[in-house]
């Protein structure tokens, strides 16, 4: 959204079009709740174990899990973020989708099934396994925190517009009240449900979000005759139409609306795609929704029940997306209370009604919800695990004072994120997922890869391609215009930006991989060779983890 | 905690492989040939995919002319190329499973059974 749209919004906002009926919309979500919450204390009856709290005791079949990392994926973001993008800026909102699909095939031919056979709990486990466990554990912990915390924020954020929206709340505390709503509720599923009730929570999120998606997705073809060319012709008509000159200047079925401008804008185009398809394989909580699974095998077929699903999902938002510019039009969503996030909910009234919105706005929450509570397990379970127990007591714990101490950490988790959620509410947040990704993808994914498959790989060569992800990453976003000198910026009255891009993977994702090299090839080859050997046979074939837990 | 500890609810009669079973099997001839069967196998599709979205991207970022136009209605080309990354997506992951099913998890299952001494 530019800054003329967001004026606009501020200067509309007391007009702004309210539709469906807020108490509808509550009741549904409400039912969402409760029976949630039954699934949840129903699950947990055997959370006393540090496997079965962190994961669920590998307990979930593939189909179950690729359900769950479905539920766990596709955040609001993705379903208001994407349908929205399209039906104002057309084809450039696809351009994300694509994005996002793409990348699960990093997790399915490298990643997810090794992940599987060599850790337990946490990405740590992976990264520190042939390496010093000390200073590797506590980096990729803390880039498994900033990551989470990144994600965690940009979705509490999403909740206080969504509310406006959604609930017709639109004065600050009203808004707050409800953050801190999602953020408790998030607490208790976690805390009481552990991995278990997490999962089922997003499984039954995934189950709705996908047939309420699906279901709008056939009424919208049907209006028009199932023919997705008269749709595009009906979403440029009325783009073409639009009272706003740059909208109507748009080609909605070419890219170029969002990014095309200048040379900054494309490299800043292309460092984000590359930044999404590298950074799904190194996000903490995607990584660890694979213990949950017994075997390398149950692993592969998650990844397989996920990319189904979630590509069909994004095929979804691209008829959604073309199907309200072409039956509400761009110049009603942007006027709507939550702006382009407003279309797929305006969409859904138009189709359905009262009712079918009241569903989808329910859906939208159930959406946060999930995803937080993803996020603030992984989160606590890597604190407990890798900080905790194996750093500062070195392993001398048992398992249900790391079960305890992870629910502490779920509490605090929770509590911040309520807090800088309310802080961020109306930020940009789009940044902020972005960013998450960033970091996953300079961060974490380099030194995945390296300790995977090359033998040499050394401590230093993981600590200065962690550290040296991490941090360029986050510098690059402190001094560049996504923070500071550009009009929605996040500090807007400043400038201290001199790095062109608000998205800087193109630099740090490379820089990553380079730093893990130099570093590898500088230090000595004094790593343990037995680990070594270890850690290879068991990526390759499962050894210790197969049949486990078969009964 | 090492991840070598023994994992809650191993049954006790598996053998757990010492260090010097890993070095001797990662040295073997049927554990190479895994891993280069596999290797061979997915770093060459990484290596396409990644090419060919990147490609993509690159179109999108530099050739809106060329994406704009139209093949049929209002169809045009950089529509069709998206959906063309969705469909390599599914075709390759469909790939991926039919060769790790036939030829990946035999093998990994007989190297597992002959480090722990179970029969299969």
């Amino acid at each position: 959204m530019t800054l003329s749209d967001r004026v606009s919004l501020l200067a509309q906002a007391p007009a702004a079009e309210t539709v469906g009926s807020p108490l509808v919309n509550i009741s549904i979500f409400s039912v969402f709740v409760i029976v949630t919450m039954v699934v949840v204390i129903r699950a947990s009856k055997k959370n006393s174990t540090s496997a079965e709290f962190f994961t669920a005791g590998g307990g979930f079949s593939g189909p179950q899990n690729g359900v769950a990392i479905a539920g766990d994926y596709l955040s609001a973001a993705s379903f208001l973020g994407i349908a929205g993008a399209i039906a104002v800026y057309g084809y450039d909102g696809f351009l994300y989708s694509i994005g996002f699909l793409v990348a699960w095939l990093v997790a399915l031919l490298l990643v997810a099934e090794m992940l599987r056979n060599t850790g337990r709990f946490t990405m740590a486990d992976v990264l520190s396994f042939r390496l010093k466990q000390g200073p590797v554990r506590t980096a990729a912990a803390l880039s498994t925190l900033t990551v989470s915390l990144f994600y965690l924020l940009a979705q509490m954020a999403g909740a206080g517009g969504l509310v406006a929206l959604l609930l017709d709340i639109s004065d600050r505390t009203g808004q707050s009240i409800v953050i801190a709503v999602v953020g408790v509720l998030m607490i208790v599923y976690v805390i009481v449900g552990g991995m278990k009730g997490t999962t089922w929570v997003q499984i039954i999120k995934a189950a709705l979000l996908i047939t309420g998606a699906g279901l709008m997705t056939i009424l919208v073809l049907a209006k028009f005759g199932f023919n997705i060319s008269t749709i595009i012709g009906s979403a440029q008509d009325m783009v073409s139409g639009s009272a706003s000159e740059a909208v109507a200047a748009r080609d909605v079925a070419a890219p170029g609306a969002q990014y095309g401008g200048s040379e900054t804008s494309k490299l800043n185009f292309i460092s984000l795609g590359l930044a999404l398809v590298l950074g799904t394989a190194g996000l903490p909580h995607v990584l660890m929704r694979f213990y949950t699974v017994p075997t390398a095998k149950e692993a592969r077929r998650s990844v397989v029940w996920a990319i189904a699903l979630i590509g069909a999902f994004y095929l979804f938002t691209l008829v959604l997306g073309y199907g309200a510019a072409a039956i509400v039009g761009p110049d009603r969503i942007l006027a709507a209370a939550g702006g382009q996030n407003s279309a797929a909910p305006l969409l859904a009234f138009e189709l359905g009604g009262v009712i079918l919105l009241g569903v989808i706005s329910a859906v939208a929450f159930a959406t946060i919800l999930a995803v937080v509570a993803g996020l603030t397990i992984t989160a606590s379970a890597s604190f407990a695990h890798d900080i905790y127990a194996s750093v500062i007591k070195k392993g001398e714990v048992d398992d249900r004072k790391q079960v305890q101490v992870s629910r502490i950490t779920a509490v605090v988790i929770g509590l911040l994120a309520i807090g800088l959620g309310i802080l961020a509410n109306g930020q940009n947040i789009a940044f902020l997922v972005a960013l998450a990704f960033a970091v996953a993808a300079a961060a974490n994914l380099p030194t995945i890869l390296y300790s995977l498959f090359w033998r040499r790989f050394t401590t230093r060569g993981a600590l200065w391609s962690m550290y040296g992800g991490l941090i360029s990453t986050i510098v690059l976003i402190i001094f560049s215009p996504a923070v500071s000198g550009s009009k929605t910026a996040m500090i807007p009255g400043s400038d201290f930006a001199w790095f062109p891009l608000s998205n800087p993977g193109i630099v740090s994702i490379p820089l990553a991989f380079l730093l893990g090299a130099i570093g590898t090839l500088t230090s000595k080859d004094n790593e343990s060779k037995e680990k070594a050997a270890e850690m290879e046979v068991r990526s390759f074939t499962g050894v210790g983890v197969e049949k486990v837990v078969a009964h | 905690m090492t991840t070598a500890n023994a994992r809650p609810g191993a049954t006790p009669e598996r053998r757990t492989p010492t260090p010097q079973d890993f070095v001797e099997m990662q040295n073997s001839p049927e554990f190479q040939q895994l891993r280069k069967r596999l290797r061979g196998f997915v770093f060459p599709m990484a290596a396409f995919f990644l090419v060919w979205y990147l490609a993509y991207v690159l179109l999108g970022a530099y050739a809106h002319d060329f994406m704009a136009t139209k093949v049929f209605g209002n169809v045009n080309v950089g529509l069709l190329l998206g959906l063309a990354q969705f469909v390599t997506t599914f075709v390759i992951t469909g790939i991926y499973v039919r060769f790790a099913n036939r030829e990946i998890d035999p093998k990994a299952a007989a190297i597992r059974a002959e480090l722990e001494g179970t029969p299969q």
